[in-house]
């Protein structure tokens, strides 16, 4: 079984989705990636599907895939907004994701369409106690 | 026939009380009445099996076959000499049980044969990655389109007519599902439109997917065409015969992102249509969305040389309804038999086989164009098929020439209205000159013949 929030990282300063997901929130745009729990779930990613810079990416939908040695996954957006950015360098080396999922394991970067949608996400505190249920 | 059904009124009765129903009827009550049938289906009262058996025996005997006629028809299938070492190797029981290997320790036979068959139909189309083989011709087409839809994020595909017309038509039944939509440019002198081409391309264009040689026979010039795909950003999917690919430029050489087509020249009888098997190469920035299985070449913990299934993330059991195509499991078989078939002609046998059906063909076409009241249908060059016009009803034609124990080739009318006059003859190493003499000769007096109302 996957482990609980004893184990991995998750940093103070970043809000989380339900769906395993993070979002570093900068005035009107955010840095998006996965969690370490769900990197550690999916295990190796050996690729990274991305949308096109210029897509828009709905909240509780998904943007992407990311394709590890054991699965696809959809990967969940926790806002909602226009994506201005696309991690490139992770198409020769996706095992940052799994490396260093909140650094140079970042997905995008979007541009904001609803800031307020943030109050929803969750904060470490809760993001934790949702693993360990 | 109801022989082998068990249950008898006292099995019923008690299956019905055990479920607290008194009648079967009383079962169907909960079907609104205007909608049941209220009669027995219109179907004849049962035979005995000694019956069945001299009904479907006579059924048979109205069968005719490759091996029986002298067979010109090719249209996408063709009737090349099978040799009987490909029977030998596909009939051993490790191979004709079509089961997916994904046990790499007990599959290494079935592994290999599918990474040697991946790395001659890569070498054929000029692309770096093939899969295993699909389930035929069409379904490879509109698995392609698939893939470009996903490439491209676009929906629309732009095709020529002169794609084979089964393909054209999967294609448009599979964009019903992917919500794409599908345009067709028309064919001059036999060949695509090369400026309805341009003109029907633009920004929203997932795919242009083009055929040569095309299904009037004629090779048409991928370069030239395909570069309106690259200028709008769209793939380009090219199907091809692969009898051909031992003698014309590969398909990845001219620019396709996608080359397949159908595989059963390559080791594969008519066998009534099927089962036959595609082929599907790509660019490899495609690999991940390649319908399809594919063997890839590792080492096992003792360094020795062996092969496991690769890349199947892209498959059902892992993307589940986000997978690919990946009906080819028991395709597997007919593609042993295409690669059976390579290995035995060689690449230098490959080649001069490509040659010979250019020779012939271009015999039968000239001896046919000759003959009064048959022209050709176009001019552009062909390989190993052609069309010609004919003076006379074509359906009437082929069947006073089958009358002689040959069939003449394939109506174009059924799929072009376009080409009402049109027969398309296709030649393959078992067409002999004689034979070929013998078409033109036939042909010719059932064209007089109709044309003087002779009574068959």
């Amino acid at each position: 079984m996957a482990p609980g929030s004893s184990e991995g990282t998750y940093p103070e300063d970043l809000r989380y989705h339900e769906e395993h997901d993070w979002a570093r929130i900068e005035g009107d745009q955010a840095t998006l990636g996965i969690t370490w729990y769900a990197q550690d779930s999916l295990g190796e990613v050996v690729f990274f599907d991305p949308p096109e810079v210029g897509a828009t990416i709905q909240k509780d939908s998904s943007y992407a895939e990311v394709e590890s040695v054991k699965a696809v996954s959809d990967v969940i957006a926790p806002l909602s907004g226009e994506v201005i950015e696309v991690n490139d360098a992770l198409q020769d080396t996706p095992e940052k994701v799994n490396e260093d999922p909140y650094g140079e394991g970042w997905l995008v970067k979007v541009r904001l369409s609803h800031p307020e949608e943030s109050e929803t996400l969750l904060g470490v505190a809760e993001y934790r106690k949702l693993l360990d249920s | 026939m109801t022989r082998y059904t068990s249950a008898t009124p006292d099995d019923r009765q008690e299956m019905l009380e055990a479920i607290g129903v008194s009648a079967v009827d009383e079962l169907f009550e909960q079907i609104p009445a205007p909608l049941r049938l209220g009669r027995p289906l219109a179907l004849p009262d049962g035979m005995s099996e000694a019956e069945v058996y001299e009904r479907l025996a006579a059924l048979a005997e109205r069968n005719s076959d490759a091996e029986e006629q002298v067979c010109f028809v090719g249209g996408g299938m063709y009737d090349h000499y099978v040799p009987a070492i490909v029977d030998a190797i596909t009939s051993r029981s490790e191979f004709l049980t079509p089961y997916t290997p994904y046990q790499p320790e007990i599959s290494q036979g079935g592994l290999q044969v599918m990474f040697e068959f991946q790395t001659a139909m890569s070498e054929l189309t000029g692309l770096p990655v093939s899969n295993a083989g699909l389930y035929e011709g069409p379904s490879s087409v509109a698995s392609a389109g698939y893939l470009a839809m996903g490439a491209t994020k676009r929906t629309r595909f732009v095709v020529s007519r002169g794609v084979h017309p089964h393909s054209r038509e999967t294609l448009r039944t599979y964009s019903v599902g992917y919500g794409a939509e599908v345009v067709e440019v028309g064919l001059e002198g036999g060949l695509t439109h090369a400026a309805a081409l341009a003109e029907a391309v633009d920004g929203e264009t997932a795919a242009v997917i083009l055929q040569s040689p095309n299904f009037l026979g004629a090779v048409e010039d991928i370069e030239a065409l395909g570069a309106v795909a690259k200028e709008h950003g769209a793939l380009l999917i090219v199907a091809c015969d692969p009898m051909t690919l031992g003698i014309l430029k590969p398909p990845g050489e001219c620019g396709a992102d996608i080359a397949l087509g159908e595989g059963q020249p390559l080791g594969n009888r008519l066998d009534f249509g099927g089962p036959s098997f595609g082929f599907f190469c790509a660019t490899e920035a495609q690999i991940r969305r390649m319908p399809g299985r594919i063997a890839g070449e590792t080492e096992d913990v003792d360094g020795r040389r062996g092969f496991v299934l690769a890349l199947q993330t892209r498959e059902q059991h892992i993307r589940r309804e986000k997978a690919t195509n990946n009906i080819c499991t028991a395709q597997a078989l007919n593609a042993l038999g295409a690669m059976v078939h390579l290995a035995w002609l060689g690449r230098q046998g490959f080649r001069e086989l490509g040659e010979l059906l250019v020779q012939r063909t271009a015999y039968a076409r000239e001896r046919l164009a000759a003959v009064n009241g048959i022209e050709m249908l176009h001019e552009a060059p062909v390989a190993r098929e052609f069309a010609v016009r004919l003076d006379a009803p074509v359906e009437k034609v082929i069947d006073r020439v089958a009358e002689r124990g040959i069939a003449a080739g394939y109506s174009l009318g059924r799929d072009y209205p376009e080409f009402e006059d049109g027969l398309l003859v296709a030649i393959t190493e078992r067409r002999t000159k004689a034979q070929i003499d013998e078409l033109a000769e036939a042909l010719g007096a059932a064209v007089a013949a109709e044309r003087q109302g002779v009574a068959v």
